[in-house]
């Protein structure tokens, strides 16, 4: 537990919280990152400005973070470019089959005790432990 | 405009939240699912936030009429507990497993200008366009080369 950082992960959480109840609030969208992208990929004429504006918004909020939070671009995970194309393809894979990721069965999903996503969320924990299992404890930390 | 605009601050603060929480590291995130090794339990008080915030807000914004910039509330529809929805949701949890970014931290990363983070989010994008190809072949009418039609209702 040498690396928790209670404090700071939740203010973080917090303002997540906030930024999708905002987005709720003045568009009446889900803030749902995997869903955000793939509407961008496959654009609808009324629908592409709010997601390229949203993206754009976290583009903005990553360069913010480049300057005055630099550590929070720390990439200390040991993998390899094959290993690290393979885990993109699956997230980008997976959260189309399963209509979401973290931000949207995680957070709101959850938030809303919708039964679908509190089921989407304990999957993907849970098979994404076992990946770390396998990567940590049976090949050394890296692949 | 407004609508927008606003769509943009929650973006920003959005990401901010991610960085802040720690979230933008995947070292982590895969010290979270570490749960053999040094578990690292931050992830857990970053949805825990996010999580007491949206819980309260969802219930109080969903009651209005509207939302403040757009005529209705878009809202997830699905309920199914199905094959699909488990099936890519462990494809996911591996995939993240696997590099420790989930999409939110992946696109804020891009500020980064990391060859790792470009080379994810060009996979999780090609991962994207595979899904649709399988899902809505050439010639079906959600097809991944029509860009005339909505993307599902009821996305998460």
């Amino acid at each position: 537990m040498e690396n928790f950082t209670p404090i700071a992960s939740l203010i973080g959480g917090l303002m997540i919280g906030l930024a999708a109840a905002g987005l709720l609030l003045s568009t009446g969208q889900v803030a749902g990152v995997s869903g955000i992208v793939a509407g961008v990929l496959r654009p609808v004429k009324t629908e592409v400005a709010w997601r390229l504006c949203f993206l754009a918004g976290m583009l903005a909020g990553g360069g913010a973070l480049r300057i005055y939070l630099p550590h929070a671009f720390t990439f200390t995970v040991a993998r390899s470019a094959g290993a690290i194309a393979l885990a993109g393809l699956l997230v980008g894979f997976g959260t189309r089959l399963g209509n979401g990721c973290t931000s949207g069965h995680g957070v709101c999903g959850v938030s809303r005790l919708a039964p679908r996503s509190l089921c989407a969320t304990l999957t993907f924990i849970a098979a994404g432990a076992a990946v770390v299992y396998i990567v940590n404890h049976l090949f050394g930390g890296y692949v | 405009m407004k609508r927008l605009a606003a769509a943009f601050v929650s973006g920003c603060v959005f990401a901010l939240g991610l960085g802040i929480s720690g979230m933008t590291q995947p070292s982590k995130v895969v010290g979270f699912l570490d749960f053999f090794g040094h578990w690292d339990p931050s992830l857990a008080l970053v949805m825990i936030g996010a999580i007491a915030v949206y819980f309260v807000a969802w219930r109080l914004i969903v009651r209005r009429p509207a939302p403040l910039f757009t005529p209705r509330f878009v809202l997830p529809g699905r309920t199914a507990i199905d094959r699909p929805l488990l099936a890519g949701a462990a494809i996911f949890g591996a995939g993240w497993g696997l590099g420790g970014f989930c999409p939110g931290p992946a696109i804020v990363s891009l500020a980064s200008g990391s060859g790792t983070v470009i080379l994810f989010v060009l996979a999780m994008v090609t991962g994207m366009y595979l899904h649709s190809l399988i899902a809505h072949p050439i010639g079906h009418p959600r097809a991944a080369l029509r860009v005339d039609l909505a993307v599902p209702a009821g996305d998460s």
